[in-house]
């Protein structure tokens, strides 16, 4: 049994630990940000292979890409906006475009970068690394996931850029849940209405499905866990049977996962109506989770909400 | 110490070298020759004085590597590797063709030898920090050099670099500064001056040779031999050279070299000046 009761952060580091134990190439770099990460027990363990590069988000990424370039494996941590808007040219070239096998934590994505504000709170940064080829997008919605994926992350050759909430979340999996990180997970199935959700949002969905199951919608619940490659299969079968889609993100509905589903109905000749939960491309503020959630309309109401507007529309 | 007969050698390879890269951009008509020709010597002594490399194993660990982060220098870089072997020097011309492995900016993946992919400047040098790390963690003893460009010493991310290599006392990396003073909007000095060069290295901790012809093969070679001595610091090898030095149509475009369209007559001259 895994403690599911720990903050994402924790859990992430600690099986960190345990793969640099076996795994030697394994390398973790962190930019000034080791307290927020948690990771600051690894450099006392690993004072060779755990890194701090100070405030030089720029520097750490191509680092990492010489490292790999050695036969290292390495993982950069700063907050998503650091982790991808600033460092968008050296992901693109110094880390994919030269094949570096690099992986990149993004922490605080969306509105959980909460009192840090508008300049921190990053709705755009999967659209940035989306639109860059070569790139995987993984974001965990709680503890199990999250360490299920871990070893399935360092066996992939390649870059992967995983938004990781780091604080404690709603447990949405148990001990026996399978995970393929290219498959997305059906929570729950169902005919009327297809709800694609990632992140923070999933725990929401489960509630909304609840509300909307005693309003007599039967809806399907998806969580896309890695928005890029998005598992194509799973999002058209579900929408050929249900005929409604909604899409729920912490992030701007421009680049993120509605515009991958949106982009898979289109290739597919697939028409729906089509409600979408998300940032309407405006830039974040100062506040608490539970202020943003509905300042954002990305909470359980907003999306029994669109999801009642998606089967009224069929 | 180079003997006489190594320092003819050398200027022989030198010669070569600058032949086969003019001869391949000529081919092409346009290319970055001005900032290929300046770094001729430096890439010499190192690659057929100093580089512990096997043709034969591109990719042997433990090797020693060269990151050539002023990634548009490109066309040097594949006129070496060519005549060590590392791949026919007819393949030369087909620099910036299509489907070439041989594109302007250094690919890791589509060249033999090519031990970085740069282009995006000031990322290489980066990369070459964190070469060296690895190579400390692995303790295999291989010397990193890289080469960065005078303008792109204007990028932000090169001195996050250089702080943190003087801080992780990167002694196994070896830089070199390709100080033409000119970019292309025009000489640094006008753009954007990097005096004092040599204190702001100085400055971030690392330790500074200064070479006064950076075209003199002897002097470069004494500069390696002494940063290779140096313990507990990396080194900058400062090269005072002359962009687009060898060719006269590029020496006398001064500024105008950086990237140049190149008549074919120009270049039947200045290849029959190299012979």
């Amino acid at each position: 049994m895994y403690n599911t009761n720990v903050e994402m952060r924790v859990a992430l580091v600690s099986e960190i630990e345990k793969i640099m134990e076996k795994d030697d190439r394994i390398v973790f770099i962190d930019a000034d940000l080791g307290k927020a990460g948690s990771t600051m027990k690894l450099r006392e363990k690993f004072p060779e292979r755990a890194l701090d590069v100070g405030v030089a988000e720029q520097n750490m990424a191509s680092v990492a890409a010489g490292l790999s370039s050695y036969g290292f494996i390495p993982f950069i941590s700063s907050f998503t906006s650091f982790a991808s808007r600033r460092i968008a040219d050296q992901i693109a070239i110094s880390i994919s475009y030269a094949g570096s096998n690099v992986k990149i934590i993004g922490l605080d994505p969306g509105i959980s970068a909460e009192l840090n504000g508008g300049t921190h709170m990053s709705f755009e940064d999967v659209g940035i690394i989306r639109s860059i080829p070569g790139t995987v997008i993984f974001e965990p919605v709680d503890v199990i996931q999250l360490v299920k994926a871990l070893p399935q992350i360092v066996d992939y050759k390649g870059m992967i850029y995983i938004r990781l909430f780091r604080k404690t979340t709603p447990k949405v999996f148990n001990d026996n849940y399978k995970f393929n990180l290219f498959k997305a997970d059906v929570l729950k199935e169902g005919n009327d209405v297809s709800i694609f959700a990632t992140g923070i949002t999933v725990s929401e969905s489960i509630k909304a499905v609840e509300i909307l199951k005693k309003k007599g919608i039967d809806a399907e619940l998806i969580n896309v866990h890695t928005l890029k490659p998005i598992d194509k299969e799973t999002i058209v079968s579900s929408i050929k049977k249900t005929k409604a889609v909604v899409t729920c993100e912490n992030h701007n509905i421009i680049g993120g996962l509605r515009s991958a589903v949106a982009e898979v109905m289109t290739e597919e000749y697939l028409c729906a109506p089509f409600k979408y939960i998300g940032v309407h491309d405006c830039f974040g503020e100062v506040g608490r989770y539970d202020y943003l959630i509905k300042k954002y309309k990305l909470s359980t109401d907003d999306i029994v909400e669109k999801t009642l507007e998606a089967v009224s529309a069929k | 110490m180079l003997g006489q007969k190594k320092v003819k050698e050398l200027n022989i390879k030198c010669k070569t070298i600058r032949y086969l890269t003019i001869d391949a951009i000529g081919h092409l008509g346009v290319g970055h020759i001005g900032g290929c020709l300046s770094i001729v010597e430096a890439l010499v002594v190192l690659y057929y004085n100093h580089m512990n490399i096997d043709v034969n194993h591109p990719k042997m660990e433990g090797r020693d590597r060269f990151i050539l982060s002023k990634g548009h220098a490109g066309p040097t870089m594949y006129s070496i590797l060519a005549d060590k072997g590392y791949f026919d020097k007819k393949l030369l011309y087909t620099l910036n063709q299509p489907n070439t492995n041989f594109p302007s900016h250094c690919d890791m993946i589509r060249t033999p030898g090519i031990d970085m992919t740069t282009g995006s400047l000031g990322q290489g040098f980066s990369c070459a920090v964190g070469i060296a790390i690895g190579s400390k963690i692995k303790k295999d003893n291989a010397t990193i050099y890289t080469l960065i460009g005078d303008g792109e010493s204007q990028e932000g991310q090169i001195w996050e670099a250089a702080m943190y290599a003087a801080h992780k006392k990167l002694d196994n990396l070896i830089g070199f500064t390709d100080y033409n003073r000119m970019q292309i909007d025009g000489t640094t000095d006008e753009i954007n001056s990097l005096e004092p060069i040599v204190d702001k290295w100085k400055a971030f901790g690392w330790n500074v040779m200064n070479v006064v012809d950076g075209h003199n093969v002897q002097e470069i070679d004494h500069a390696i031999l002494s940063a290779k001595k140096c313990k507990g610091c990396p080194t900058m090898i400062i090269l005072n050279t002359i962009k687009g030095k060898g060719a006269y149509f590029a020496e006398e475009s001064g500024v105008g070299n950086h990237n140049m369209h190149i008549r074919p007559e120009q270049i039947q001259k200045a290849l029959k000046e190299l012979k």
